[in-house]
């Protein structure tokens, strides 16, 4: 590893935090709780998606557990049921569709484009108040006995079959998903209508085009589960039967409506953290991103095409076999602009500068592992080996590829990466570098035996399995563990980082994006003065002549 | 939300710059804040869109399905009062376009006057709504609370239905299927229902602050948005008439 960096830090003996900012602008809670500030609305989500995220992953930790035996002997059967199903609903709709947008996004995306706040400021703190109640409703479920039909609320079971509590958890799903509607609602005005002078589409960095897409899945797509969810609250406590086939209704309809949103969300959840990427590979080796149109719009084909590949997830369940044909033809021409995205950011760092700071780290692995997950689900995309790989684990492991080697790897990327915009102090480099290895380490530990275990034939969603599969049982289980000090480790080293990091600056990645050319933490108007944006995204030449002019006029 | 600090600070910046009262603070014009609620505005009836997309889905595949149990169900609706319905909601919305009209051209006396029309036509659509649904619940056709397929299985036991359409009886698995039928329809239209009372609740807060001569000062937006969705919420109701009541009635 080079020991060349690119962070330049003010001089510490006299550098401090501005006096005011975002964070110091008023004090006390209820300024935060009634606040329309973006940035403080992304601190209030940070906190509340990382508290989840430890509760799913305290699940995921009990799962890991249970099947480090072959036997069910830590959980009962149906209480195993339980632990994965929650660990499902938890992270799928309270951490990875909000992660990256609501944190990240909410922050950065006004002042990328150079605005003084989100175009609905009310309806983003509106959001976030419909992501919480969605989350009490959430634990309310998990402390009054849970829920058992997996985080797909797969029919009839959800309707008919299990008596656990599927009305709190659909009603909170649902709320959670407007919550989701209105970030993405606000996403996508604030990129048409509150742009700064100069800022044309293609001048927006690729951060802005992958939010946008994302929004477009987030506005089209949530609002079909959140019908569907109506129809099977009302099939549970009325009795009715649109999905009930013993009344005449249709099981496959309840999975067409289900999955027309809950595909396109899986590009909800990849999408922001694609955008993170582009960002970090661009500053840390100082080139403009390769083939910048290329990128930008395999964005949005990303999220064109993924409104149509939904039924891939039912191949199995008695579909035509013309409709597996087209299906199966379809999702893999949604690899290709993933793939794009790929070869770009690989062409990027092609004769770049390249330093290895912790974003970097992560950035890395998101592209490695990224890569497997999706090649994987190619596999999975052709109908013969989909019919064979099903319900194994081997799909277990392609889509923690994708959302914890992809997502959650950006997520942390993106978070350490504008962590001294948003606190104005640096985290501490070399732990976070370890943290990074471990948990690029952690990972690969629990979820590449998976595969194995998956082509072997080992089925999802039991708590106990032959004695044969405990060998790689023990490895994930092993790895589990890696990755969860890998988790931990950040909570500790950037929770110490805000009273004792190094005061960071405006810009210390020396990056272009109009948030680095403002104070740290920004100031709640975000500029003194509305930005004109007279450059091109990622112009490394434009940020030395601006250097350079500053020296000029301070000498 | 008035001690926020970006509001607080739109005040403070009202005070000195010559920025309207009701320009937020972030947007850098009338003009573009007017656009931008407007844009919004437009994008939120695209996830309504969705959202009822779901629900007519569900009943174009099951009305192809059950085509016969539908057909019949749909003999059960009153067309009177669902014609009756369609101009009443019709109307409101003629009212509600010269609502906006009369706040642009700063009417403060007419624009009172729209709202209250369009408040009293949306309150009677509502009760014609519950004289149908009660109508179901006396022929016990609410669904999952006291069905019965009676209607469907003996139509002649159902005098007025049979004079005018002369129903064969319908096997009994089919004459199940007219159960979903009219879960369908209270799902549609309830859903439809719950829409409208959201409306009318809003527009009551308009009444009341249109009154004080908030929408005749030149900032219209807000009117104008209630407008759409108003017309909107008029145009579900526009594809719910036919395919409830009107299609393939006199087969």
């Amino acid at each position: 590893m080079s020991s060349a960096t690119i962070v330049s830090l003010p001089d510490q003996s006299t550098a401090r935090i501005p006096k005011v900012n975002f964070l110091t602008k008023e004090n006390g809670l209820l300024s935060w709780l009634l606040t329309g500030d973006h940035k403080r609305i992304a601190v209030l989500y940070l906190i509340s998606i990382t508290f989840f995220f430890f509760i799913g992953g305290a699940l995921a930790g009990l799962i890991r557990l249970q099947l480090l035996t072959p036997q069910a002997d830590l959980l009962a059967t149906d209480t195993y049921n339980k632990v994965f199903t929650m660990h499902g609903v938890i992270m799928v709709f309270l951490f990875l569709v909000p992660s990256v947008p609501a944190t990240i996004g909410n922050f950065v995306i006004p002042m990328m484009v150079g605005a003084k706040d989100l175009a609905l400021p009310k309806i983003n703190l509106l959001s976030w108040y419909l992501y919480v109640i969605g989350g009490i409703l959430v634990i309310y479920t998990m402390v009054s006995g849970g829920v058992d039909t997996g985080w797909t609320f797969t029919t009839p079971l959800s309707t008919h079959f299990s008596n656990t509590n599927v009305v709190s958890t659909g009603i909170a799903v649902f709320i959670a998903g407007f919550s989701s509607i209105f970030t993405g609602l606000n996403f996508i005005v604030t990129i048409h209508k509150m742009r700064c002078p100069g800022m044309t589409w293609f001048r927006l960095p690729l951060f802005v085009w992958s939010h946008y897409a994302a929004s477009i899945l987030m506005v089209l797509g949530t609002p079909v589960l959140a019908i569907t969810l109506v129809l099977l609250v009302l099939e549970r406590t009325v009795g009715i039967g649109v999905f009930d086939p013993a009344k005449g209704g249709d099981p496959l309809l309840f999975q067409h409506l289900f999955w027309f949103y809950s595909h396109p969300a899986v590009y909800i959840m990849i999408l922001p953290g694609m955008g993170v990427i582009s960002e970090v590979i661009s500053t840390f080796s100082r080139k403009r991103v390769f083939g910048y149109t290329a990128v930008a719009f395999s964005s949005v084909a990303i999220a064109v095409f993924g409104f149509f590949v939904w039924a891939h997830h039912m191949f199995i369940m008695g579909i035509s076999n013309y409709a597996v044909l087209v299906f199966s033809l379809l999702t893999m021409l949604v690899a290709v602009p993933s793939a794009i995205k790929i070869f770009n950011w690989a062409f990027t760092l092609y004769k770049g500068s390249i330093t290895f700071e912790t974003p970097m780290l992560y950035a890395f692995g998101f592209m490695g592992l990224f890569t497997i997950g999706g090649m994987t689900g190619v596999f999975l995309g052709a109908s013969g080996t989909d019919i064979q790989l099903t319900e194994t684990y081997f799909i277990v492991a392609h889509f923690h590829f994708v959302m914890v080697g992809g997502m959650l790897m950006a997520f942390l990327s993106g978070v350490h990466f504008w962590w001294p915009k948003i606190t104005g102090r640096m985290y501490p480099e070399k732990i976070s570098q370890m943290a990074a290895v471990v948990t690029f380490i952690g990972f690969n530990l629990t979820f590449f035996p998976q595969f194995i275990l998956g082509t072997l034939g080992m089925p999802r969603r039991y708590a106990s399995y032959p004695p044969e599969f405990q060998v790689l049982n023990v490895f994930s289980t092993a790895g589990a563990s890696i990755l969860g000090v890998g988790y931990l480790l950040p909570v500790l080293y950037l929770t110490w980082s805000l009273r004792y990091g190094k005061i960071a600056g405006d810009n210390p990645w020396q990056a272009t994006g109009l948030e680095w050319q403002t104070q740290s933490p920004p100031l709640t108007e975000n500029f003194t003065r509305i930005p004109i944006m007279d450059h091109e995204a990622y112009d490394y030449d434009w940020l030395e002549r601006q250097k350079a002019k500053e020296v000029a006029s301070v000498g | 939300m008035s001690d926020s600090p970006v509001i607080a600070h739109g005040r403070l910046e009202t005070a000195s710059d010559e920025h309207p009262s009701y320009q937020r603070h972030h947007f850098e014009s009338v003009e573009q804040q007017a656009d931008t609620t407007n844009f919004a505005m437009w994008l939120f009836l695209l996830t309504e869109v969705m959202f009822f997309g779901g629900l007519f889905t569900a009943y174009l595949i099951l009305r192809n399905w059950y085509y016969p149990a539908f057909v019949e169900g749909s003999h059960q609706l009153n067309i009177f009062w669902g014609t009756a319905n369609t101009s009443v909601l019709i109307t409101s919305s003629f009212t509600m376009a010269m609502g906006v009209w009369c706040a642009e051209t700063r009417r403060k006396n007419a624009l009172v006057l729209c709202l209250v029309l369009t408040f009293v036509l949306g309150l009677v659509f509502l009760g014609i709504k519950g004289i149908e649904y009660h109508e179901k619940w006396v022929k016990h056709h609410v669904p999952g609370l006291n069905y019965s397929a009676e209607s469907f299985l003996n139509p002649a036991s159902d005098h007025e239905v049979y004079a005018e359409y002369h129903d064969k009886p319908l096997m009994p698995d089919m004459a199940a299927k007219t159960e979903l039928y009219f879960f369908l329809y209270f799902a549609m239209t309830g859903m439809h229902a719950l829409h409208m009372i959201i409306g009318i609740g809003i527009l009551a807060f308009m009444i009341f602050r249109a009154r004080a001569g908030a929408y005749t000062n030149g900032h219209v937006t807000f009117v104008e948005n209630f407008g759409l969705y108003w017309h909107f919420v008029d145009i579900i109701w526009i594809f719910l008439f036919p395919l409830l009541y009107l299609i393939s009635r006199h087969q």
